[in-house]
């Protein structure tokens, strides 16, 4: 544990970007937290006399077609994005890292199933895929969450396969069938744990893509609904501005949504540094 | 050589099955009744079950699937509602504008992203290094309809240098006869000047799009491949013989970096093809992507299969591409196989 703080202190020292990607993400939970709270003003309060206010003081991001306050929205979006975010990575993590593990380990039968269902849904161009499960399931949070977690889910299958079919010859696993360790217990305590720092950085850097693919999936109108706020819808609306010279409405909501990718990408690298024994002095 | 490929080919058969049982599934749980959409709202309950009769929707799912297959063997890949056209008719005249969006934008790429890749590799740790870095990462840490948008705001609002965001050539001009189906090349061989410069024109900020969205994960892969090759024995022999510096940077160390950086361009072309969707949308491109968003969101079920189809099959074919290709560059995959 000590090592390991060690490190973290010099991956840091040497990398100021890791540092501020840190800083960043404090940020956007704080604000996924506390989101509701921060807003200057309600993000669902349409006011029509002041509709498509260029950014002042008193709308540091201007406002929508109906005088919404885009800071507050975007502000308020935090939260959803976040969510839908994080439980799905969650879910194809969870899913992905077992299956990937067990097939990586034991091999045989359970090992091609995998291995078929993952080219099977690699062969999908992804983006369309979710786009067809949202279709056919229906537009709500719950369907957005699947279907990116679907997506995902070949890559954890991928690299936990891999990762612990070279663990299976190591010999502390060997030593541990001596020992009499079942194979499940193996699994679980000896090859699992050992899986998880190069997850880490997946986790991670899928992170920031599951976000894109969520925006995407309601750019296009499929995914959460309006006048929920959300980057993704945010965007939407304001494209039709674009053309017309009204900017603000999609470039804040658009910012935001890639600072938010940018700070997962960047903590995603961080952590590669921090995992990486070969550079561990 | 002929017989690895055969046996490629036949590696991916289960995954094309796969893929053709999952599409079906998937078409049939789309909400919507196609069968009273064709029909229009003004139809009574009797002509709706006639349509679906006519349809074959009447049929249980098992023998909707078998008809289905049946068609799809005899090269029959459907009708779409929407349009009344053959899907194969429809998707053989959008694929050609998707193709040629996808290709421009990883040309783009391609043509930065190496020599970038290969001036951080070299100058390892230096501000080339870091620069390289943060534009990779911020180009993939945008969204690629964000990054369309802003686009058309600064070049088409404020500059007015690019065209009105709307599809692949100017209303006022027609369309080169169809050779390839690449506007550009078609109107060269045709000698259409005009055209062109018109269709390079609404190809340029798309195609823009695309390559800043993938200019990323091939300069991180040409950076990573080209500091393998360059720590070798081969390389380090190379110097010691005293050849100059640009022939062990280009014909040693990036020769044998190929391929890794060939690996991550089918892994990003294929990528691409999906991700062409957004960028299709906003640009109001007549491509394949759009074409399967207006199916889907009709419960169209023909022209999404067809586009499913399709995009697996090209993936199928550019897997075997890239092997041909990789046993063309690296002697040693010959010899392997």
């Amino acid at each position: 544990m000590k090592a390991f703080f060690k490190q973290l202190n010099y991956v840091l020292q040497q990398n100021r970007l890791t540092l501020f990607a840190f800083g960043l993400f404090a940020a956007f939970c704080l604000m996924a937290v506390f989101g509701p709270l921060l807003a200057p003003y309600d993000p669902l309060a349409s006011d029509t006399a002041n509709a498509l206010q260029a950014p002042s003081l008193k709308h540091w991001f201007g406002t929508d077609q109906f005088g919404r306050d885009i800071l507050s929205r975007v502000v308020v979006a935090t939260r959803l994005d976040f969510i839908i975010a994080l439980s799905a990575v969650a879910m194809s993590f969870g899913l992905g890292s077992v299956m990937g593990a067990t097939a990586g380990y034991f091999g045989g039968w359970f090992d091609r199933l995998t291995g078929r269902l993952a080219d099977t849904i690699m062969a999908f161009p992804l983006f369309v895929l979710a786009m067809g499960i949202v279709a056919a399931l229906g537009n709500n949070v719950g369907n957005i969450v699947l279907a990116t977690a679907i997506i995902n889910l070949p890559f954890y299958i991928r690299l936990a396969r891999a990762e612990a079919s070279v663990l299976r010859g190591a010999e502390f696993i060997e030593a541990a069938q001596l020992a009499g360790s079942g194979p499940v217990r193996i699994l679980a305590v000896h090859v699992y744990p050992n899986l998880l720092p190069p997850m880490m950085v997946q986790i991670s850097l899928n992170l920031g893509w599951a976000i894109l693919n969520a925006a995407g999936l309601s750019f296009i109108g499929l995914g959460v609904t309006p006048p929920i706020p959300e980057w993704g819808i945010m965007v939407a609306e304001g494209a039709t501005y674009i053309i017309t010279g009204e900017w603000w409405v999609a470039l804040f909501p658009g910012a935001v949504l890639m600072l938010a990718v940018f700070c997962f990408n960047l903590l995603g690298d961080g952590l590669r540094d921090l995992m990486d024994i070969r550079r561990r002095t | 050589m002929i017989l690895l490929f055969l046996k490629r080919l036949a590696q991916a058969i289960p995954s094309l099955i796969g893929v053709v049982v999952v599409t079906f599934i998937l078409t049939r749980a789309l909400p919507g009744d196609p069968a009273a959409y064709f029909a229009g709202a003004a139809a009574t309950k009797e002509a709706v079950e006639e349509i679906r009769k006519k349809l074959g929707l009447d049929q249980s799912m098992p023998k909707q699937f078998l008809d289905y297959i049946v068609n799809l063997a005899q090269g029959d890949w459907g009708t779409s509602l929407t349009t009344g056209q053959s899907v194969a008719h429809e998707v053989m005249t959008r694929l050609p504008a998707s193709l040629e969006l996808t290709l421009a934008g990883l040309l783009l790429a391609t043509v930065v992203a190496i020599p970038l890749g290969v001036a951080a590799a070299t100058r390892r740790d230096t501000w080339v290094d870091h620069l390289a870095r943060i534009i990779a990462t911020t180009g993939v840490s945008l969204p690629v309809f964000f990054t369309g948008l802003l686009f058309v705001y600064l070049f088409y609002f404020i500059l007015g240098w690019a065209p009105a965001p709307m599809g692949r050539l100017d209303v006022y001009l027609s369309a080169p006869k169809a050779i390839t189906g690449f506007y550009l090349i078609d109107s060269l061989l045709t000698g259409e000047g005009a055209v062109f410069m018109a269709s390079l024109k609404q190809l340029l900020l798309p195609a823009l799009t695309i390559a800043l969205f993938v200019l990323a994960p091939i300069t991180r892969m040409t950076r990573a491949a080209m500091l393998g090759a360059l720590s070798s024995d081969f390389v380090r022999t190379a110097r010691a013989m005293g050849l100059s510096d640009t022939t062990v940077v280009y014909r040693y160390a990036l020769r044998n970096a190929m391929l890794p950086i060939l690996t991550t361009l089918g892994m990003v072309f294929s990528f691409l093809l999906g991700a062409n969707v957004l960028v299709e949308k906003v640009f109001a491109w007549p491509g394949i992507g759009s074409y399967a968003i207006e199916s889907l969101v009709a419960s169209d079920y023909a022209p999404v299969q067809g586009f499913v189809l399709t995009m697996a099959v090209l993936y199928v074919f550019l897997n075997l591409v890239l092997d041909i290709l990789y046993s063309l560059l690296d002697p040693r995959v010959r010899i392997q196989s």
